[in-house]
């Protein structure tokens, strides 16, 4: 490849024209796709297949956003990141949108000039361990050795936990969740601790799950959310109304299957407004009118994605809990659309 | 007088050794129990190897090939072996190892990455053995080139305008220093030939492009590249580049120009006090801050820039260690015989150095090879990132020795060629004056 020519012209026209402003929504419509960056692997969030194909909970967001933008659900690239070059990625523009399980905190939202486009899946930080050992609360875990990876939140909320309690415990401090496993499986620690998705996950692929229990407390808010940079409000408003329209979608019954019929003949307006057929909704954001089906047609509703990737039926098994929808008494919610 | 008492007249028969003394016991006896000290050491290591092989062998073996999950594989020992058993899943990478080698470039050019390795080889064997050709050295000048338009694909003409601007530049250095002297023909040469590539290459190679159309492979991006793929296109690459560069270095280093000298001992020791990750952290997060908005650098180049980097510092210091090895008279000798700074390193003094650094530099390759899995620290899915990316998939959720296995014995099979090939070398150059 001719990248010292590129990397010439690419300076002289960078200092040329300077720091251009240039809408995101424009950038990516040149380009043809949606660059998205997701996690390096994690199970049922983002992986790919034997083919290469990406699948997952936050893969699906971003292939929403592609078929809401394009009509097209392949219009989208994957970039996989690590935990360390997630936010470097975002910053300095090589992705549209960052959809990898990440927690929504302030510092990240203030300070490294973020913007959260909403909270697509609620984790908390929980605790696993052996059922031969008789713990049935983590307040009797005094003096525990604990697997624990190093460089997270979750170290520092184990730290505030188990200080808040007045107990002691021994870190055993690893590097990534396969390693977590392996030591947790051979007893080298009594409690394996991170977020309770991740515990679900683990304690689903284990020999023998029965063994294994997840103990009742949560002791942290991991609101997890896709995030774009700072700068670009039209931009960040299109990928925000994207989650909320996966979420209204569910609210209101609609699915991938029923999304056409619905846009024929339905009787709510709120629902006409979402799937385009009545007022310019689309417009006024810089889409086509049908967006909204357009997303729901390539993925599902909320709860579809939901189901496909870590529901109850997935290798994962999660049930929906504080993701239920709040007439269902989780905490999905989603400002009206009108 | 001679008085003979008894002569033997004909040969005794030879008698086969005492049994104590040849064969299989005589060779345990002197190697494995002389004196109690090695008897018990053997027995230990026997006990041990003994235990490492009834623990290993049985997983190795008992496993399953066709399932189609952690799970599938579990159900399928359990049936065949009986409960309890734990063997190997190995249809994990009866599903994946296409995967593991070619990452995630379209299935249906994997000729390509193939065909490039294949051509390695041909491009590689005039360099390594003398029996072959020399003419085939022109094929190894063509295959860096050849091999980047077999991998990325795109148009030939936009990847042999790049040798056409060397050789722009050759033929102006050639022109400007008969005329002006040779300090003005390298600078005139580089100017003439990076303004070749900006501005005569791009319309050239579309010009060419339209004439003969047919060069022409579909593009493939970077982000497809994984797996071992990966690993020997970054390794192969940084190899090739950071040798030539590493000889200039330790050249520089011993050089009696203040300039010179002080650039290569500055960029040698810099380098080396730096980690390889806090280079590949550099060139995967900080570069983006310094280059302009949009601009696409790609990454994995950006990568392989700074394994050569790496690797050209300690090539170096290896090369020093060479040319120290060499008596002053050596340098002298060459002085006395007329020949300029560049005739008498190259037929004199390189020759020897590089002979004894043989060792040394190949082990840097191999290093620099097995630091290649480095890269999935900053999400490039090679071989290990690949692993942990095959385990986030919720059928193979929970399998790990599996996937290190396999990519152990790969990356064994490279490196102990390369330190095959690096013995062979020495024993061929042997010129009997060890030092």
């Amino acid at each position: 490849m001719n990248y010292r020519r590129l990397m010439a012209v690419a300076a002289v026209a960078g200092l040329v024209s300077g720091v251009a402003g240039a809408a995101t929504l424009d950038d990516v419509k040149a380009k043809g796709f949606v660059q998205c960056g997701v996690n390096t692997g994690l199970v049922g969030f983002a992986a790919p297949d034997a083919d290469g194909n990406w699948t997952g909970f936050d893969v699906d967001y971003c292939r929403a956003l592609a078929a809401a933008v394009f009509g097209d659900a392949e219009a989208v690239k994957f970039t996989p990141l690590t935990g360390k070059t997630r936010f470097t990625a975002l910053a300095a523009g090589e992705i549209d949108v960052l959809s990898r399980n990440t927690t929504w905190t302030y510092s990240r939202d203030v300070d490294l000039k973020f913007t959260f486009l909403g909270i697509n899946y609620y984790d908390g930080q929980g605790f696993m361990t052996h059922r031969s050992l008789g713990v049935d609360s983590a307040l009797d875990l005094d003096g525990a050795t604990i697997c624990i990876q190093t460089g997270t939140t979750t170290e520092l909320n184990l730290a505030d936990f188990f200080r808040a309690n007045n107990m002691s415990y021994e870190p055993v401090p690893i590097e990534t969740n396969a390693e977590a496993r392996e030591l947790f499986f051979a007893e080298a620690c009594d409690v394996y601790t991170t977020d309770r998705s991740g515990l679900a996950a683990t304690r689903a692929t284990s020999e023998d799950p029965d063994s294994l229990v997840v103990l009742p407390e949560v002791v942290s808010k991991e609101p997890l959310g896709p995030l774009v940079a700072h700068g670009d409000d039209q931009w960040a408003d299109i990928a925000r109304w994207v989650l909320n329209a996966l979420i209204i979608a569910e609210e209101k019954g609609l699915t991938a299957a029923n999304v056409d019929s619905m846009m024929a003949n339905t009787n709510d307006p709120e629902v006409a407004r979402l799937l385009g057929t009545e007022g310019e909704y689309g417009a006024m954001v810089g889409l086509s009118s049908d967006w909204a089906a357009n997303a729901i047609r390539a993925t599902g509703n909320y709860g579809e994605i939901f189901d496909r990737h870590i529901g109850p039926d997935t290798a994962i098994g999660l049930s929906r809990g504080l993701n239920a929808l709040y007439t269902d008494g989780g905490l999905l919610y989603s400002p009206p659309f009108r | 007088m001679n008085s003979v008492s008894y002569v033997r007249t004909e040969m005794a028969s030879v008698r086969p050794a005492p049994k104590m003394y040849v064969g299989l016991v005589a060779w345990a006896r002197e190697n494995l129990f002389g004196g109690w000290l090695n008897s018990v050491l053997t027995i230990l290591s026997i006990l041990a190897i003994a235990f490492f092989l009834v623990e290993s062998v049985p997983w190795v073996f008992q496993s399953s090939w066709t399932a189609t999950s952690l799970r599938g594989c579990r159900e399928a020992i359990a049936a065949t072996y009986g409960e309890g058993v734990s063997g190997a899943c190995w249809a994990v990478i009866r599903e994946r190892y296409l995967q593991l080698l070619y990452g995630f470039f379209p299935s249906d050019s994997y000729w390509r990455p193939n065909l490039t390795l294949i051509l390695l080889f041909v491009a590689l064997a005039p360099i390594l053995f003398t029996r072959f050709p020399r003419k085939m050295l022109w094929f190894s000048a063509a295959y860096p080139f050849l091999g980047v338009w077999l991998l990325w694909g795109g148009s030939l003409w936009d990847i042999a305008v790049i040798p056409l601007g060397l050789a722009v530049g050759c033929a102006a250095f050639f022109a400007i220093a008969r005329a002006f002297g040779s300090l003005p023909g390298i600078i005139g040469a580089v100017l003439i030939t990076l303004l070749f590539w900006i501005f005569l290459a791009g319309p050239l190679a579309g010009i060419l492009q339209g004439i003969i159309p047919f060069l022409h492979l579909e593009s493939v991006e970077s982000a497809k590249f994984g797996g071992f793929m990966l690993s020997t296109t970054i390794g192969v690459t940084g190899i090739a580049c950071s040798l030539p560069i590493g000889i200039l270095l330790a050249l520089g280093r011993q050089s009696d120009l203040l300039i010179v000298k002080s650039i290569c001992v500055g960029f040698i020791e810099f380098i080396r006090g730096v980690p390889l990750i806090t280079l590949l952290f550099v060139a995967s997060t900080l570069l983006n801050i310094f280059l302009p908005p949009g601009t696409n650098f790609d990454l994995i180049l950006r990568v392989i820039i700074m394994v050569t980097l790496f690797a050209s510092a300690y090539i170096a210091e290896v090369v020093r260690g060479g040319l120290a090895s060499l008596p002053k008279g050596q340098y002298e000798a060459a002085d006395a015989l007329g020949l300029d700074y560049w005739k008498s390193m190259r037929l004199i003094i390189l020759p020897q150095a590089l002979k004894v650094s043989i060792p040394g530099i190949v082990s840097t390759f191999i290093g620099l090879f097995k630091d290649t899995t480095l890269v999935s620290i900053i999400g490039l899915l090679d071989p290990l990132g690949l692993s942990n990316a095959i385990r986030a998939d919720g059928n193979w959720n929970g399998i790990v020795w599996e996937l290190y296995v396999f990519v152990a014995v790969i990356f064994f099979v490279f490196c102990f060629a390369m330190s095959r090939y690096s013995m062979y070398l020495e024993r061929k150059l042997e010129t009997g004056h060890d030092r």
